[in-house]
């Protein structure tokens, strides 16, 4: 699908290459030179619309999804068009408040001066996208990048094209092109794009673009945004309401993109003993909420393309795991369907649990103690989130200490994701540095430490030449010590 | 390597580092090792640079005994979980950001300021509860042999070492996989050390340099010029020979101002380093012949060597380069286009001091902007139009002091912080957690999606409570 979408763009005889990113680039960058990103007039107008445009566009952007993801248009409005919504309201009501300088203490050593830090917008930056939830993951980083008043350019991903499309449409129409941009496009154009030189770089992807991208960041000394995945664990303890439990692993996972999502649940631990109640309860609500042929359900999301149904069918029918099945594995093939799928006891070198799932396969591991499952998720790489169910408080207190990951949620699956007082983002292989609310604007941000002083209070110490007097005195400054220095000024110790 | 590497992974992985006690350990040893040790510490500073214990206990051991000092009053406090605020939707959810350790960190010191700069991330590290390797520049042999022997005796040995070595030996350290490099020093090493991480996916923080500037208005009296000049010269020539990547670069005046600048930079020279700078105890030298023919090589260009109105003098065997002054050499010559790092310093002038804002824009981002103004719209205008690592009015360099304040850089002059808190957060991952409970439940959110479900989200990411009794009572259309 990917090939489809570049050679449509080179049909329409609008190559992007080097050359062109590079005028793009230097056209946003002569803007952003005026100075007029940095007004906080501009900011909020843009901000408001961003959300004059998701609102009016609500029906085009739920058909868009709907298109490239069959997303049901639930889903659309509460993650996507929902999420923008608040990212905007909260952006236009704070904005005041985090543009303006902090204050902060100076010490007794540079005394007398006062200090603050200013936050400046970086300039221009790129934001690359990816397709699961090709709005949210397009606008929410813009947002930001527009708060904290930079000029910006988004490549959306070629793998949802009428969300792509629709995007390049609408930003054009509400936005001021000539400090926002869309780019549509595959691997040559985003090629085109890392060879330039921008102020950030905003990356929502897997780890293997990751790491292309901030390769080609590493050539101008761009910071980086990684937004990246890996395997979300949930740890289920035994002492659980387990059919509240069950829902909202459903909601995480199967409500949620069809498990197409970078915080879905990728695999359960549980005990032994446990785990047959679980699926039990699982298989239960999953009928509830999608009746007895899932394939028919209008409530799940499809798998986006061929190549990603081809992944996952290959994850399914590795021999180590095709008899774990325990529950779904339908698929249809012509429509890129897949089931809700429960495996039981799969092993652990088998090719689902080494890889990031992205899809609507839930695998569960079975241990002798719930405790055991910490050794099982700190062997592998960092995750981008991990879940506890549990009534045990010693056991959520040891989880969250040991367990190391972008965002812990206790009871509950991928809701921190909705709370923009918290900050989103992976450590390790799940992704560096953070966003929404506050954080994003901060991430696109440069935090300027400014010190005012007075040309009174001139130390003769600081200068040459040096004495043994002046090393006296400046241990007392330092050390902060009051005595020290009253004893060092009249030459007592 | 490969066995001190494991060895501090395996450290790490005992999960012994992440204890407050620990850190505040370490941290008492990093005290007493500096106050045990300075006069070794005063001996190899000396012999690599030149410094003068005076200028080696304000700019490095003063600075890592106020730094290490900051971090184990605060650390408890630092390492601590803050809460955050859920919106009343959520209740009874609580959030909450616990800082956790990354884990095994790199440390790429620089020559410079041998001892602070790789102290002073070190401090942040531990601070944070990670186990670090540090990797001392080997152009200061004597400080980086010193931090590899004296550094076992005092901290854990076992969660902090050090490796000594060249090019080769970076380059085999960055081949592994590392949770952080901290690293201090030059564009072009950045930019290698940023595509070694990148394979890794390893967060990096680089500390560049840049050609920092320094506008000097034309101030109406002349004591306060005296002391701006003062300023300037103890800032230019103290710390390390203006071998300091915060360092005043180029002077930027009105043409009016120029004559009597120079002839008052020239009468503090010599307040403070004497008729013969050479010889006097106060200045440091130039770290080896590589950075000497460096310089020697900015000054040769015709056009700049006629350009010199003070000093300009070598002493090639004792590495020593006389305080020079450079009056408006050719802006395309290397000394206006590289970062300077040495004791040369060129005035620019201008025909109006409002110009420096277009002039400085004109040029990479610094690390730092100095401003000797008394005009506020000046002083605006520096703030708001350009950008920089740091801007200080009226003063160099001491924003570096101040532990309440980010240091780093932005675009060419690098990017992330540290100091103070900032150390701390620079060497942490901020883990967002949200704790719920099994009840209340709220229905909505799960599928098969229908009309109702779909009002009452809307109504929530509105955090329209109000609306949401009238829907559940049935009363909302």
């Amino acid at each position: 699908m990917a090939l489809e979408v570049e050679k449509e763009v080179k049909k329409s005889n609008e190559v992007f290459d080097s050359k062109a990113a590079s005028s793009l680039v230097n056209e946003l960058r002569q803007s952003f030179a005026s100075g007029k990103t940095r007004s906080y007039k501009w900011r909020v107008s843009q901000l408001k619309s961003v959300a004059k445009l998701v609102n009016d566009g609500e029906r085009d952007i739920v058909d868009a999804l709907r298109s490239d993801l069959s997303k049901p248009e639930f889903e659309s409005v509460v993650y996507e068009v929902s999420m923008l919504k608040n990212s905007c309201k909260v952006a236009l009501k704070e904005l005041k408040r985090w543009m303006s300088p902090e204050k902060v203490k100076t010490s007794l050593t540079t005394f007398p001066s006062s200090a603050e830090i200013v936050s400046e917008p970086l300039g221009v930056v790129l934001v690359i996208s990816a397709w699961n939830y090709p709005f949210l993951l397009s606008l929410d980083p813009v947002i930001g990048a527009i708060a904290a008043g930079n000029a910006v350019v988004l490549k959306p991903s070629e793998v949802a094209p009428a969300t792509s499309s629709l995007l390049a449409k609408l930003l054009k129409e509400y936005l001021d092109s000539s400090c926002v941009r869309v780019v549509e496009g595959a691997v040559s154009e985003t090629t085109a794009l890392l060879e330039q030189k921008w102020d950030k770089i905003c990356y929502t992807g897997n780890g293997r673009v990751g790491r292309i991208v901030m390769q080609a960041a590493a050539k101008h000394l761009t910071p980086v945004l990684l937004e990246l995945g890996g395997k979300s664990p949930v740890v289920v303890d035994s002492d659980v309401n387990l059919k509240v439990a069950t829902r909202r692993i459903i909601a995480g996972k199967w409500a949620c993109n069809n498990g197409q999502a970078c915080i879905s649940p990728d695999y359960i631990i549980t005990t032994k003993e446990f785990a047959p109640k679980l699926v039990d309860v699982l298989k239960e609500e999953l009928e509830k909420f999608y009746g007895k042929n899932p394939l028919e359900s209008k409530d799940l999301s499809r798998i986006v393309n061929s190549n990603h149904f081809a992944r996952l069918s290959k994850l399914l029918d590795d021999e180590k795991v095709s008899c774990k099945v325990v529950h779904g594995g339908e698929r249809n093939e012509t429509d890129l369907l897949i089931a809700p799928t429960l495996l039981l006891d799969v092993p652990r070198d088998s090719l689902i649990m080494n890889e990031e799932i992205f899809g609507p396969l839930l695998p569960i591991i079975t241990v002798d103690k719930v405790e055991e499952s910490f050794d099982i998720i700190c062997s592998g790489s960092k995750p981008l989130a991990a879940y506890l169910f549990t009534s045990n408080e010693k056991l959520k207190k040891q989880f969250v200490m040991t367990v190391s990951a972008g965002g812990v949620v206790i009871n509950d699956t991928t809701i921190h994701l909705a709370v923009h007082t918290l900050p989103f983002g992976g450590v390790g292989e799940s992704g560096m540095g953070s966003y929404h609310g506050k954080f994003s604007f901060d991430a696109f941000s440069h935090k300027k430490a400014v010190v005012y002083r007075s040309f009174v209070g001139d130390a003769a110490i600081r200068y040459p030449p040096y004495t043994k007097g002046k090393l006296r005195l400046l241990k007392a400054l330092i050390g902060g010590s009051i005595l020290g220095i009253i004893r060092a000024l009249f030459g007592w110790s | 390597m490969e066995a001190t590497l494991a060895e501090v992974k395996e450290t790490f992985k005992s999960g012994k580092t992440r204890s407050v006690a620990w850190r505040k350990k370490q941290l008492r040893a990093l005290i007493e090792l500096i106050q045990e040790n300075e006069d070794k510490l005063f001996k190899a500073l000396n012999d690599d640079l030149g410094k003068h214990p005076t200028e080696a206990y304000r700019d490095e051991i003063g600075v890592v005994l106020k730094s290490t000092d900051y971090a184990l009053s605060n650390v408890e406090k630092w390492a601590a979980p803050k809460k955050s605020p859920v919106p009343l939707f959520f209740f009874p959810a609580k959030g909450e950001l616990l800082p956790e350790p990354l884990g095994v960190i790199l440390i790429f010191s620089c020559w410079n300021f041998p001892i602070s700069l790789a102290l002073d991330p070190l401090i942040g590290a531990i601070s944070a509860g990670n186990t670090v390797v540090l990797k001392p520049s080997d152009q200061a042999p004597a400080c980086s042999s010193f931090l590899a022997n004296t550094i076992p005796l005092y901290l854990d040995s076992k969660a902090i070492k050090v490796i000594e070595g060249g090019a080769e030996i970076c380059e085999r350290i960055l081949q592994h996989k590392w949770e952080k490099i901290f690293f201090t020093g030059s564009q072009q090493i950045g930019r290698i050390v940023m595509s070694a991480a990148a394979k890794h996916l390893t967060p990096v923080t680089l500390e560049l340099g840049g050609k920092c500037p320094t506008i000097l208005d034309s101030l109406s009296s002349p004591s306060d010029l005296k002391v701006a000049v003062k300023r300037i010269v103890g800032s230019k020539w103290g710390p390390c020979s203006g071998q300091a990547c915060i360092a005043i670069d180029y002077l930027l005046v009105e043409e009016k101002l120029a004559p009597t600048l120079i002839e008052l930079l020239k009468k503090i020279i010599k307040t403070f380093y004497g008729e013969i700078p050479k010889e006097s105890k106060s200045i440091a030298r130039i770290v080896n012949r590589n950075h000497f023919e460096r310089l020697k090589n900015l000054l040769k260009d015709p056009l700049v060597a006629a350009s010199i109105v003070h000093g300009g003098s070598l002493d090639e065997d004792n590495l020593i380069i006389e305080p020079t002054i450079l009056l408006d050499p050719p802006l395309d010559a290397a000394i206006m286009t590289e970062e300077i790092f040495g004791p040369l310093l060129p005035i620019i002038t201008l025909r109006n001091i409002q110009e420096s804002v277009e002039f400085i824009n004109s040029r990479p981002k610094p690390l730092a902007i100095y401003a000797f103004t008394k005009n506020e719209t000046l002083k605006r205008r520096i703030l708001s139009e350009t950008s920089s690592g740091s801007v200080t009015f009226n003063d160099v360099m001491i924003q570096y002091l101040c532990d309440t304040l980010p240091f780093g850089g932005v675009d060419q002059s690098g990017f992330g912080k540290y100091h103070g808190k900032y150390s701390f957060d620079t060497f942490s991952h901020e883990k967002a957690i949200m704790q719920g409970s099994f009840f209340p439940e709220i229905e909505p959110r799960y599928p098969p999606w229908d009309e109702f479900k779909m009002k009452f989200i809307r109504l929530a990411y509105r955090l329209d409570y109000f609306g949401l009794v009238l829907l559940l009572l049935g009363l909302k259309r």
